[in-house]
């Protein structure tokens, strides 16, 4: 596009040039004064330094971001330092979870965040997809706006009040309807054993999947509204079915982005704090039923960070709260480079 | 039409209609049926919750929800009434200085990235932090602010500022800078062409032209950051009486909300939906009203 933009500006100007040799020599010598324009220019200079300084101004800016990132984990690593020392990597396939006596591992938590956090993708992903399909592929074109706004508000909503409403409404529901309802039907499998108090890892991975589910299918939407129009019409125009022409044209192209779509999702749960936090239980354990109170990364942190005492405790905490910024941002940028790659050439602005 | 068979051959072989073949068909329709009512169904589900919600948070808050509740501090345990004014008002002042710090930061970072980056690899690289640091937990945000500002001192209203406002760059860099690229390079160019020096094209012609669109990416983060809890738990750290100091623990109505879910009082449950109900009515308000303007504002003429 500039290339042609130069090669026709480059034209016309052979035109205009002939007279300024002539204006350049008469003016100097006749009038010192020339101009009120050429005064004024002049005047205010070329601006360079202006430029130049705007320009450091934003660059600088920009690097703060850069700064942002190893700020945060220069003052995670040098406050951990306590607990790095004592108990290295092993921190990490320790048990042991015991501020009184200073013997502190993060395997509990560890566990609790990779099971509510994949619970809640098994639950989310499903569902989001298919508001996803519904929304680009079968929507009648009225509704399509209202729905989708209406998902969007459920990404606005602030995640202590999702715990506020899962602590009143889904903690009552599931200790009283869901949870015998599970024991009755699938029972058998001992994922459902023990006591039911309506808290626990179930209850924590269900509001976390109602969290997630709109970061799902609002990006897994943008990702299939990328997808040429073109290609659904060759689908469509060999005797395909809508169907088949969403599981061939659609869901097979943009399929690496979907996943992509997914991570961040999976990011967004591994770090969620509030809503967890509120309806896990907080009791840092290794049980096999969904039904047992459990803790997660960020919710031991929430939950005990203002309670540690000794200089240990304290450094445990953040190094669990260093390994979630490490684990966050390895998953987000797997994700960011997936989803970045079916959408850079996002035909869709191309036509 | 030039190949049509000849009457007298007896297979005709673009027959639709074999058994198997209408098998398949009745197959493959039925899938599609079935698919389609699945997705459906998912909308369905994923709207419900959100209806449940709404209502429940209008049902309860809306009941508990007085004048009392804008112009008075908590009451004391037991006692009936209370209010959560200082926690309204901390909440203001807490996101007035994320806003003071976050806003132009962000601004400037996405300036960068639009007008002096393009194309270059330091660029791509400004933008993958941001995104990644988009999604940096927030309460790892919440104790590295701790470690900074807290820790050895105490817990202050500045420092939750602080971390909200780390929070809010990236969101107002990346929403800057996709603004700033659909103002039409045509624009830029008059400018510069009249002799305008670059960072005045910059500031008056691209962010002039494309600011509904920031004034947008600005609320949105706002509204994201305005119900954040866990960076402020243990910077801010909330505090049950009028305090307006800047290096004072400082109240806040999601850290309010936090403490009254988790307690075992109802008045102060139903002070906690009460809140709720006032939080997210602030963030839907300016989500709405920044939709509204958004469309409204949108870019005429591309490039």
């Amino acid at each position: 596009m500039t290339d042609e933009r130069e090669s026709r500006s480059s034209q016309p100007v052979p035109p205009i040039l002939p007279n300024p040799p002539v204006v350049s020599t008469s003016l100097p010598p006749s009038n010192a004064a020339p101009s009120v324009i050429r005064d004024f220019l002049n005047k205010r200079g070329s601006g360079r330094i202006a430029d130049n300084s705007f320009a450091a101004l934003m660059l600088l800016c920009a690097l703060s971001i850069f700064a942002i990132v190893l700020f945060i984990f220069g003052i995670l690593v040098l406050h951990s330092r306590p607990s790095l020392v004592a108990f290295g990597l092993k921190f990490f396939t320790r048990q042991a979870w015991d501020p009184v006596s200073g013997d502190f591992g993060a395997l509990p938590f560890i566990y609790g965040t990779l099971a509510t956090s994949l619970l809640a993708l098994c639950m989310a992903v499903p569902l989001a997809l298919g508001v996803a399909v519904f929304l680009t592929e079968l929507c009648p074109r009225p509704l399509r706006a209202p729905i989708s706004f209406l998902t969007e508000l459920l990404a606005a909503i602030p995640s202590v009040v999702y715990g506020l409403w899962a602590v009143f409404v889904l903690v009552p529901l599931m200790r009283d309807i869901i949870g015998p309802m599970l024991v009755k039907t699938l029972g058998w499998t001992g994922l459902f054993s023990g006591a039911n108090f309506g808290v626990g890892l179930l209850t924590a991975s269900m509001i976390l999947a109602i969290m997630i589910l709109p970061i799902i299918s609002s990006l897994t939407r943008d990702i299939m509204n990328a997808v040429p129009n073109s290609q659904r019409e060759a689908v469509l125009a060999l005797g395909a079915t809508r169907w088949e022409m969403i599981r061939i044209g659609v869901l097979r192209n943009s399929r690496i982005g979907i996943v992509g779509a997914i991570m961040l999702g999976l990011g967004r749960a591994l770090g969620e704090t509030m809503a967890v936090t509120m309806v896990i239980g907080n009791h840092p354990s290794i049980a096999k039923s969904l039904f047992a109170p459990a803790n997660t990364l960020a919710s031991v942190i929430a939950g005990e960070f203002s309670e540690a005492t000794s200089d240990m405790y304290l450094s445990a905490l953040i190094e669990i709260g260093l390994a979630l910024f490490l684990v966050t941002i390895v998953v987000n940028a797997i994700a960011r480079l997936m989803v970045w790659a079916v959408t850079r050439n996002a035909p869709a602005q191309v036509h | 039409m030039a190949t049509q068979p000849l009457s007298n051959q007896p297979p005709h072989p673009m027959d639709f209609q074999t058994r198997s073949m209408r098998i398949n068909n009745a197959r493959r329709t039925l899938t599609n049926y079935f698919i389609s009512g699945l997705s459906i169904l998912a909308t369905i589900l994923v709207i419900l919750p959100l209806i449940a919600i709404l209502f429940y948070l209008v049902f309860k808050g809306a009941s508990s929800l007085n004048l009392n509740f804008f112009t008075h501090i908590p009451a004391p345990v037991g006692e009936q009434g209370g209010g959560m004014a200082n926690a309204i008002v901390g909440s203001g002042i807490i996101l007035a200085l994320a806003s003071l710090m976050g806003i132009p930061v962000g601004i400037a970072a996405g300036v960068y990235l639009a007008e002096f980056g393009r194309g270059k690899a330091l660029a791509t690289a400004v933008r993958f932090t941001a995104d990644v640091l988009n999604g940096v937990p927030s309460i790892v945000m919440g104790i590295a602010v701790f470690s900074l500002l807290v820790q050895g001192r105490h817990f202050s209203a500045f420092a939750g500022g602080v971390a909200l406002a780390i929070m809010m760059v990236p969101t107002i860099t990346r929403t800057t800078e996709e603004m700033l690229a659909t103002v039409p390079h045509a624009i830029r160019e008059a400018a510069l062409g009249l002799g305008v020096p670059k960072w005045r094209t910059a500031v008056s012609v691209s962010l002039r032209t494309a600011s509904p669109g920031i004034i947008t990416g600005c609320m949105l983060a706002f509204a994201r950051v305005a119900g954040e809890t866990a960076p402020l738990l243990f910077t801010a750290f909330g505090n049950q009486f009028w305090s307006l100091k800047l290096s004072e623990p400082i109240a806040a109505l999601p850290l309010q909300i936090y403490i009254y879910a988790i307690s075992p009082y109802d008045e102060w449950h139903r002070l906690a939906w009460a809140g709720s109900l006032v939080l997210i009515v602030l963030i839907m308000v300016s989500v709405t009203l920044v939709r509204i303007f958004a469309n409204r504002g949108v870019l005429k003429g591309g490039s």
